[in-house]
């Protein structure tokens, strides 16, 4: 899941300078992160109230990355979305640009940050697990992910940072070799990591990445 | 045989070895480094110049890789993962050899979240274990890590690397060694040791496997400056081990500046002991004054 929160308010009102809003969500992610479902949408509308600003109609996007949805669904809202001056988002980045690709006219404020492609763990408790690398390589490592989950990306082992299986970069997070060695060493597959793996071909996934 | 460098040179002729880190200054006086130079001058057989360690912005090391060359010292240029991709690391590699670095020290590098920049983005596109292999295949295949044929002039240089046999899980440690080795590594400079026995047992675990054979290990020593020095390095510098016994040392001590230098000595005279050591790399954090006394009392001058 793309895993995303929410802007703080008082950025959001910098961004919407006390014009009409029409607010849109989504579906999907935004909705299970509670960054942009219709429970946020509500109490964003309710908060926006209490500064005064109007907010002329809302939507939830299904999902909000879906172009062809977005402009059906938009389509209905045309007449509230005309009263608007600020198109506030709470989706994740790339349902910020599908709602801005439909609505070309009208200002878009991205009401969230877009952190990683995570899971959810717990309620509102998310990690991340992918960094769309392009190239899986999953199987070398007991199916937990170097790649992502190692500040460094370290492909051939722990760092010299590793203590006590926590990371150096912050404790509160698990080093990812230790729970890698850990795994492996449960499968009988230590002699994987005893293989040099070779620097990653990232042209697999690179920025002008379009579609399949 | 003709060697790549002094300090290839003295570790091949079996001699133990001296290395000392120069850190660069936090901007661009380049008598900062030559004074530092001239302080250690005839106390090693080459000088680690570190890049922008911690993750904070200091002179490159490249840089002041060519200061100490004028100067006619050697220096082992230290080359890290985190601020450069595939393509910058092999240029400097490249640019090193042609102003006449012979040494080389791949690391992958402390995480940007350390430094004086923390909202950086840390590159890491390969890591120490990759680079040691690309500069291996550059120097001796004459090709780049695309495969791409090197068109005027291989890069001549002694790869080093550095090992912690402190940290964990440390169950991997030797086989991350021995990974490096593999990869094409030709000389290891430890962690600065403060826990001798962890070291022992590390050092034993490499015997078994015959890597000191394979490999000249140069052992890390660290003169501890200040009792505050001990605990920043002890609580907060990831992948070292202060053992409580010098913890306390530098605790209960009325002049701390001369425990923290008797204690480098009793520990430089510990590792001198150790089996399949070739040498030691001394690490002196802004006191590299004090490098020359604690070489001449370790016995281990004339150098070269």
């Amino acid at each position: 899941m793309i895993i995303s929160k929410q802007k703080e308010f008082n950025d959001l009102l910098n961004s919407i300078k006390d014009e009409p809003v029409f607010i849109v969500g989504c579906s999907e992610c935004a909705t299970m992160c509670h960054t942009g479902g219709e429970e946020e949408i509500l109490a964003m509308k309710e908060a926006l109230k209490n500064k005064n600003i109007v907010v002329t109609g809302w939507v939830v996007l299904d999902p909000a990355c879906h172009l062809q949805n977005d402009k059906r669904l938009l389509r209905r809202h045309k007449e509230e979305i005309d009263k608007a001056r600020k198109i506030l988002v709470l989706a994740c980045g790339n349902g910020v640009q599908t709602v801005s690709e439909i609505l070309e006219d009208v200002d878009i404020v991205p009401g969230t940050d877009t952190l990683f492609l995570g899971e959810i763990k717990h309620a509102n408790e998310f990690e991340i697990r992918c960094v769309m690398c392009g190239d899986c390589i999953l199987e070398l490592f007991g199916g937990l992910c170097p790649v992502s989950r190692c500040p460094k990306g370290m492909l051939n082992g722990p760092c010299g940072g590793s203590k006590e299986g926590k990371c150096e970069v912050d404790p509160d997070i698990s080093c990812i070799w230790d729970t890698i060695y850990k795994r492996l060493k449960e499968k009988g597959q230590l002699y994987r990591l005893k293989e040099i793996r070779e620097p990653k071909d990232w042209s697999k996934s690179i920025e002008m990445r379009r579609t399949l | 045989m003709s060697y790549k460098s002094n300090l290839e040179r003295a570790l091949s002729e079996g001699r133990f070895a001296v290395t000392a880190e120069i850190g660069p200054p936090k901007g661009s006086d380049p008598n900062k480094i030559r004074q530092k130079g001239e302080i250690l001058r005839g106390c090693a057989d080459a000088f680690n110049v570190t890049d922008n360690q911690t993750a904070v912005v200091r002179m490159s090391s490249m840089s002041g890789c060519c200061i100490l060359l004028e100067m006619d010292l050697e220096p082992v240029m230290q080359i890290a993962c985190r601020d450069r991709n595939r393509i910058a690391l092999q240029s400097d590699v490249l640019g090193a050899s042609a102003v006449g670095v012979r040494n080389i020290l791949c690391i992958t590098g402390d995480h940007q979240s350390f430094g004086n920049h923390p909202g950086s983005k840390g590159v890491y596109d390969v890591d120490s274990i990759q680079l040691i292999q690309i500069i291996k295949n550059m120097r001796d295949q004459g090709v780049f890590q695309s495969g791409d044929e090197i068109l005027s002039g291989k890069p001549f240089v002694f790869i080093g690397a550095a090992a912690n046999p402190f940290a964990d899980p440390y169950e991997l440690r030797v086989d991350r060694l021995e990974k490096k080795i593999e990869a094409g590594v030709d000389f290891i400079q430890t962690q600065s040791v403060f826990n001798v026995d962890k070291f022992n047992m590390w050092m034993d675990e490499v015997r078994s496997r015959g890597l000191d054979k394979k490999v000249h290990i140069l052992a890390g020593v660290t003169p501890l400056k200040s009792l505050k020095m001990t605990e920043r390095m002890k609580f907060h510098v990831p992948g070292v081990d202060i053992p409580e016994e010098i913890y306390d040392r530098m605790k209960n001590t009325t002049d701390p500046k001369k425990e923290g230098y008797e204690t480098a000595l009793d520990l430089t005279r510990e590792i001198k002991k150790v089996k399949g050591v070739h040498g030691l790399h001394i690490t002196a954090l802004f006191w590299e004054d004090i490098i020359p006394s604690l070489v001449k009392e370790s016995d281990l001058l004339p150098r070269p």
